[in-house]
């Protein structure tokens, strides 16, 4: 069963278009919900929460419904704020404690629960300590740990990374990963960093000015096609000769998939172990040497340079994706 | 721990227990509302806070008490017979002492959650922005009359220990209790509804605390002036411009009870209906006023 579906979802201000038709079909997993700064994650995650109404269109979160069944929603999600959130001169116990019997957990049952899950977020010793002397890495699990306590189905996290130094990144990919993978517990986590969400995510959701951009497994947007990056000398009798058109028209004659990056280099599209030979046999006969052959893997950020450039951004937009 | 199945040498064993499901009981909306009110009503007494955060509640509270005390034991030592002050005009004598508490404290409640963003973590959670100001409005309350009608208990208590008349002690402690009632909802909302509207915990507690003052001051500046100009009779209006003022007249006129001569002229019948309706707007409009403010949030 999908965690998030949206069908045509749509959030208007006064002056911008936040959400505009967003149809969109999360599973179970850690998703990844890309996009650049205001493109729409904030808003989406207030309406999934129930707390702000959608202009247009309908989204179910775990089967219910965000307009009439936000308490209901909310009793069974998660969410940790981009920002920060944490009183400074409770401890990290004391505030989780308070936090899970907001989400209505007895007594006894939030001191059991907060215990277990600040150490599976990593804080030990420190957890009776007052928040204002953490590091930035040890707030961000208590904010963590605060969306957790009360062992929801799914939980939302708004950038978790932002501010940490890239050992705390790591930690933080890893810690999420196994919120999924240990807990059971579907993640939704958004981040405008994009090699981030390549290592962590099981499926990526690309939104922009509040439209779908792309939604599919992240094995789909970096893997399913390899590229070659091919890059050659220059003929020494003749500096003038384009070697790159040169090559580009034979590798394209042959049938291969040609692009450049911003350099030098050719990168073709590896669609079997034959492209290899083709590549070797044209540098051969246009007699220049081969200076680099090597895979590299498509990158999230393709998707984004597609999008800003292409004109099929709103059809994309209307049809529905299934991650 | 005994991580009897963790491989030798491993650093992270602690993690092996693994995550356990929580299967037990949620107890919803109402149970939260209600933990968010015992938690905010302890704090309006610094308790679970630091050491720091108590001593300005406790302090206030022992000032608020200790003269009850001394009223009580001098009364009984020589054997007076009756309580030399009555008690809503007790509360009456010692309102700044609860409009010092109501600034300090009201901010306390709201501010904190406004400066450090904590707002968003409690409405992702079942309980909507309404019952949030449900459980902080309630825990004022519920701490201002706690301040205001402990120094009456220990007066009433102590009367009772003195032998001293029974029904008129009793009665009288119930129209204090009723004062009691009126501060708590109108110092609770006035100062809550400030405090809502800054983050900033030192600019709550001087607005609330200013409040306080200035309107006193006016509503004493005119009173003088209407008793020079010869208005006397009209000039009992002023005190709907104080809430301490108002409540200590519509106290009086409710109760029938003895003015003292510099705080205001007892009010016509009119007007006691009027100062009655104005304490329930002050009461019901900054409660409603706090929820519109949270609900966009």
């Amino acid at each position: 069963m999908a965690v998030i579906t949206t069908d045509h979802l749509t959030k208007r201000f006064p002056r911008v278009t936040a959400l505009d038709h967003l149809s969109v079909e999360v599973q179970p997993g850690v998703v990844g919900l890309v996009g650049a700064n205001g493109a729409g994650k904030s808003t989406l995650i207030k309406i999934l929460l129930g707390l702000a109404p959608a202009t247009e269109g309908t989204a179910r979160v775990l089967g219910l419904d965000v307009a009439t069944e936000g308490g209901a929603i909310r009793e069974r999600v998660g969410y940790m704020p981009e920002h920060d959130c944490l009183p400074p001169d409770v401890s990290a116990t004391e505030f989780v404690v308070h936090m899970a019997r907001m989400s209505g957990l007895p007594a006894t049952a939030a001191r059991e629960r907060t215990a277990d899950i600040l150490r599976h977020v990593g804080l030990y010793e420190e957890r009776y300590r007052p928040i204002g002397t953490y590091s930035t890495g040890m707030k961000q699990r208590v904010k963590l740990a605060q969306a957790l306590v009360h062992d929801p189905q799914l939980v939302l996290l708004d950038e978790p990374t932002n501010g940490l130094d890239p050992v705390g990144r790591d930690d933080m990919l890893e810690l999420i990963r196994r919120v999924h993978r240990e807990f059971g517990i579907s993640v939704l986590v958004t981040s405008h960093l994009l090699g981030e969400l390549e290592r962590t995510c099981d499926h990526v959701v690309v939104i922009d000015g509040g439209k779908l951009l792309r939604s599919s497994s992240t094995a789909d947007l970096t893997a399913a096609t390899s590229l070659l990056a091919v890059e050659v000398t220059e003929r020494q009798d003749d500096p003038a000769f384009d070697v790159n058109a040169a090559l580009r028209a034979r590798l394209t004659e042959a049938g291969l998939t040609v692009g450049a990056d911003s350099g030098h280099v050719l990168l073709v599209e590896l669609d079997g172990d034959e492209v290899y030979d083709v590549i070797r046999d044209a540098v051969a006969e246009l007699g220049v040497g081969l200076v680099r052959l090597e895979q590299r893997r498509h990158h999230i950020s393709e998707v984004f340079a597609a999008g800003a450039h292409g004109v099929d951004g709103a059809d994309k937009a209307e049809e529905v994706a299934h991650v | 721990m005994s991580e009897t199945h963790a491989p030798e040498g491993r650093l992270d064993v602690i993690h092996d227990i693994g995550y356990r499901h929580y299967e037990g009981p949620r107890l919803g909306v109402g149970y939260a509302t209600r933990s968010l009110y015992t938690s905010s009503l302890r704090g309006a007494f610094g308790l679970g806070r630091s050491g720091k955060s108590k001593i300005l509640p406790m302090a206030m509270t022992a000032i608020m008490a200790v003269p009850a005390l001394i009223i009580v034991a001098v009364s009984i030592y020589v054997k007076m017979g009756k309580l030399p002050v009555d008690y809503p005009q007790y509360l009456t004598n010692l309102q700044f002492v609860t409009a010092v508490f109501t600034a300090a404290q009201a901010p306390v409640l709201l501010s904190r959650d406004l400066r450090f963003m904590t707002v968003p973590l409690y409405f992702s959670r079942p309980l909507r922005s309404s019952d949030y100001v449900r459980a902080k409005y309630a825990a004022m309350v519920s701490a201002v009359f706690i301040l205001t009608v402990l120094p009456m208990l220990i007066m009433w208590i102590g009367s009772m220990l003195g032998s001293m008349d029974f029904g008129y002690n009793t009665k009288h402690f119930a129209f204090g209790v009723v004062a009691a009632a009126f501060y708590s909802l109108v110092y609770a909302g006035l100062g809550l509804l400030i405090a809502s509207l800054t983050p900033r915990r030192g600019f709550g507690v001087a607005a609330i605390i200013a409040l306080f003052m200035v309107s006193a001051g006016v509503s004493g500046a005119l009173r003088e002036v209407m008793h020079v100009t010869g208005h006397q009779a009209a000039s009992f209006w002023v005190a709907m411009l104080n809430p301490g003022f108002l409540i200590d007249s519509t106290v009086s006129w409710m109760f029938d009870l003895p003015l003292r001569g510099n705080v205001a002229q007892m009010p016509t019948t009119l007007g006691g209906v009027v100062f009655l309706a104005e304490i329930a707007v002050l009461a019901a409009g900054t409660f409603a006023l706090l929820v519109r403010r949270y609900r966009k949030i």
